[in-house]
């Protein structure tokens, strides 16, 4: 907010002086979509509040919501894209790019992209052999977050293998305390959930071959994932309100259940973002009361990070389209978002004391620090198959939880979706 | 307009003298002229906003979205083929069966009880009311109203609290035996997994009561003492903050007072007891042979938690039961018209007949405004198969595939994911099919009432 008025008032302020590094686009118009509104979307005008300030241009940011995909296409269609738009899902990335509608990155942005970013993630950017996106922010989705007075009620600590988040489950329930809540009606919930297990029981390379289908869901690996998955929701008490209680709870009222003025539950397994629901509801203080411990280990797997992101594409080959990826890639735009908090950076030079608070660095770090980091898989497949309240993965693993299908008939359901929802696929 | 102002143009050609052949011709000419410059800017915005929409959207209909081919009526067959679509037509016939003449029978009972009463404008005010809401604000509202939750769902509260008030639950619900202790679920409750000498103290370890359902006069448990009598107690085995032994009684664990036990001996119930404050019980008098101790499943029985009223079993009637309030002052009130125009006397003659007041609605009222209630229950029609937003924001996501119509699912598909426009528009068209037999009759109606 302190950064939002600083930069306000130097825009208002006598003309700032011009950053050669980036250029002079006064006069210049760009446009910026993401998905982002609210308390994000103020964040990230401070940054283009500052690209304007030190090159004269004008940027303008539409929010395209949870209908980005919508607005992006029917502006394709109407031939007038965007300059960049912010996109959470690679598939679509992909798609863009087959359609031939997108610029690679090039000149300054890539320069700055590739020095300031790991190759894990300019190869997470890259499409054909093409640099396309930048990962401008990320999600942090390997951790479960606990109620630090309901585990000292029943005399637990956070566990790091699975068989520990059983028996502490189970612990739980002696002590009346409801273990875990899911918030099964939105399906990217349950889609988590499945990611995160199977990234520990198969391996990362199975993770990308089944992201990419070349292996089936029928596998073995993936039947071990639904089976654990069906162990665990299944157990009685284990899932707040049962399972068919789970699939009626939206995320947001599963954070609710468990950091909210009259709080059930123990656990949420779900990403950093948790984070800014509990500040919303104002109940524990974020690193006291409500703390967060990785997802537990299977089998000895070594740690592993499920993540997801923003990718900053850009549809317009223009020097002023290029000085703000370049902008936009800069540890500079990284320490203004961070510290602004509710946002994870992966770029390598950005001071980690940016961050905020103690909860968020180590949140980061983890994203850096762990070598087997995995994008989140139902972002990686087609839009039909994970990536909409619509997509066959999240519905068919709703219909899972809530309904008695054996984890070897939804493997089968799942195939056959996948067969059907990759076919188009460029 | 353009019809006023054609006329216009031809009586300003009127006056002066007898035109010749040519100059006819040329007037006719001119005023063919005027009326086309007039009829243009409605023609055009027709053309553009409704013809050249209604002809791409057939034209998308026929070609693939992905690869843009022609692909003729593929994509009108995998209407049927699709088991998500297939379902939402079916709901939509169901919507179109149910809702119009609900609302309808409804907005009748409404509009003739209202008549009667005193202060009915208000009533009918306050009936009319929900008619000035969006379908999306009522959507949000009714969620909250529908949620599964007692303590959030306004429904769910109603009906279990009535329900409480005739079968409240017990204090124990979700109490369970530690695992390996020796107690097994009989009935609904726990028992000895075998009959227990009468000399010998029964200990029965139980968890699972949250801190704050723990009643107010339990006390530290302690061991029964050695007696002749069957004796024993029942405790809560958790040590808070963990650290606790399991099956014995550590310092600070409490008795379950209030627990009903029974002795069991060959099948029957020989003698019950209840226990104090400590957790203790014993049966007075069973001192010889062996027993079955029985906590009994009235300690158990679970909360009634309501009905899951957005879960896919019960989805549709629900969203139909927000639609009936929204709508059915909007019916009452065009009926009242209806009704205030009835021959008085015909009525009166009925009553001094002797007719009874349900006599006189079915063979008079209902009869004499049933051409208002054709109306009612058409215009409902053509509203309810294009329904979209109340089925777009009250059923949670895991629900939309039950909940699922027409219009909806020409919005999934086209925008929620597949961008599969091809579908999409396919389906839009099977929509405009479906309407059109209404508004055919609606169409007509007007011509037949036209003089």
């Amino acid at each position: 907010m302190l950064v939002v008025l600083v930069l306000g008032g130097c825009t208002i302020g006598t003309p700032d002086a011009i950053d050669p590094s980036l250029g002079n686009f006064a006069g210049r118009t760009l446009e910026v979509v993401a998905t982002w509104s609210g308390a994000e979307q103020r964040n990230f005008q401070a940054v283009l509040n500052e690209f304007m300030r030190r090159t004269h241009a004008t940027v303008r940011y539409t929010s395209g919501g949870t209908d980005l995909a919508v607005l992006i296409n029917s502006r394709l269609a109407g031939g007038s894209p965007p300059d960049i738009a912010f996109i959470p899902e690679p598939g679509v990335v992909a798609e863009l790019v087959a359609r031939g509608v997108l610029t690679p990155i090039t000149g300054t942005a890539a320069q700055a992209v590739r020095s300031n970013y790991s190759q894990a993630w300019q190869d997470l950017g890259t499409v054909n052999g093409q640099l396309y996106g930048l990962y401008f922010k990320v999600a942090n989705k390997s951790v479960v977050w606990y109620r630090a007075d309901a585990f000292a009620e029943a005399g637990v600590s956070p566990p790091s293998t699975w068989e520990e988040l059983q028996a502490l489950s189970r612990t739980l329930t002696e002590a009346g305390i409801t273990p875990m809540a899911a918030g099964g009606a939105d399906g990217w919930v349950l889609s988590d959930w499945f990611e995160n297990a199977y990234l520990r029981i198969a391996g990362p390379e199975r993770y990308d071959e089944l992201a990419r289908h070349e292996i089936a869901w029928t596998d073995p690996s993936v039947v071990r994932t639904l089976e654990l998955l069906d162990e665990y929701w299944r157990t009685p008490k284990f899932i707040d309100g049962g399972p068919s209680g789970a699939t009626q709870t939206s995320f947001t009222q599963s954070v609710a259940n468990v950091f909210g003025t009259e709080p059930t539950t123990a656990m949420i397994a779900e990403g950093d973002f948790v984070a800014a629901e509990i500040r919303r509801l104002n109940q524990v203080t974020v690193g006291e009361g409500a703390r967060f411990f990785p997802w537990p280990s299977i089998n000895g797997s070594p740690p592993a990070v499920v993540t997801a992101g923003d990718e900053a594409v850009a549809f317009h080959d223009t020097p002023e389209t290029n000085a703000l990826m370049t902008f936009l890639a800069s540890p500079d735009v990284a320490r203004i978002m961070a510290s602004q908090g509710g946002f994870l950076s992966v770029n390598r030079n950005l001071d980690p004391s940016s961050y905020p608070d103690d909860t968020t660095r180590e949140l980061a770090r983890e994203i850096i620090d762990t070598p087997e980091v995995r994008f989140d898989l139902s972002d990686l497949t087609p839009q039909a198959f994970g990536g909409g309240t619509d997509a066959h993965m999240w519905v068919l693993l709703q219909n899972f939880l809530d309904n008695d299908i054996s984890p070897t008939d939804l493997a089968q359901q799942l195939e056959d979706a996948a067969v059907h929802d990759f076919a188009g696929r460029p | 307009m353009t019809g006023v102002a054609v006329t216009g143009a031809a009586e300003g050609a009127q006056p002066g003298v007898e035109p010749v052949a040519p100059q006819r011709r040329r007037r006719l000419d001119e005023r063919r002229l005027v009326a086309a410059l007039f009829l243009a800017p409605a023609a055009l915005t027709v053309l553009v906003l409704v013809a050249y929409p209604m002809a791409s959207t057939v034209w998308l209909s026929l070609h693939s979205s992905d690869t843009g081919e022609f692909v003729g009526a593929a994509n009108y067959l995998r209407i049927f083929a699709t088991d998500t679509t297939r379902h939402a037509v079916l709901n939509n016939i169901v919507w179109v069966v149910v809702a119009p003449s609900v609302v309808t029978a409804l907005g009748l009972m409404l509009a003739v009880l209202t008549q009667r009463v005193r202060w009915s404008t208000a009533l009918k005010t306050i009936l009319f009311m929900p008619m000035a809401l969006s379908f999306l604000a009522v959507g949000v509202t009714f969620r909250l109203v529908y949620d599964e939750s007692p303590q959030r769902g306004a429904l769910n509260a109603a009906i279990v609290a009535v329900h409480d008030a005739f079968a409240p639950p017990s204090k124990y619900y979700g109490v369970a035996p530690r695992d390996g202790t020796g107690l097994v679920p009989a009935d609904g409750g726990y028992e000895t997994a075998s009959p227990v000498p009468a000399t010998l103290p029964v200990a029965m370890p139980v968890v699972g009561l949250p801190r704050d359902r723990i009643p107010s006069d339990a006390a530290p448990a302690a061991a029964p003492a050695a007696g002749t009598d069957l004796r024993g107690v029942v405790w809560l085995d958790f040590t808070r903050g963990g650290g606790g032994s399991v099956g014995a009684i550590d310092d600070t664990e409490v008795g379950l007072p209030g627990m009903r036990v029974e002795a069991v001996r060959e099948g029957k119930v020989v003698a019950t007891a209840t226990t104090d404050g400590a957790g203790q019980f014993v049966f007075p008098g069973l001192s010889d042979g062996e027993y079955t101790v029985r906590l009994a499943a009235t300690n158990f029985t679970e909360p009634f938690r309501g009905v899951t009223w957005l879960g896919p079993r019960l989805v549709t009637p629900a969203v139909i039961g927000a639609y009936v309030w929204i709508w059915a002052g909007f019916a009452m009130m065009l009926i009242q018209a209806g009704l205030a125009g009835l021959p008085r006397d015909v009525l009166e003659a009925a009553r001094v007949d002797g007719a009874s007041e349900w006599q006189v609605l079915r063979r008079i009222t209902v009869p004499l405004v049933w051409p208002i209630l054709g109306v009612v229950i058409v215009t409902l029609s053509i509203n309810v198969l294009k329904i979209f937003d109340l089925l777009y924001v009250l059923p949670p996501d895991s629900s939309q595939d039950e909940a699922n119509v027409v219009a909806l699912e020409m919005y999934r598909v086209s925008f929620g994911g597949g961008l599969d426009y091809g579908l999409g528009s396919a389906l839009a068209v099977l929509l405009f099919v479906l309407v059109l037999p209404a508004m055919l009759f609606t169409i007509r109606r007007r011509r037949r009432q036209r003089p």
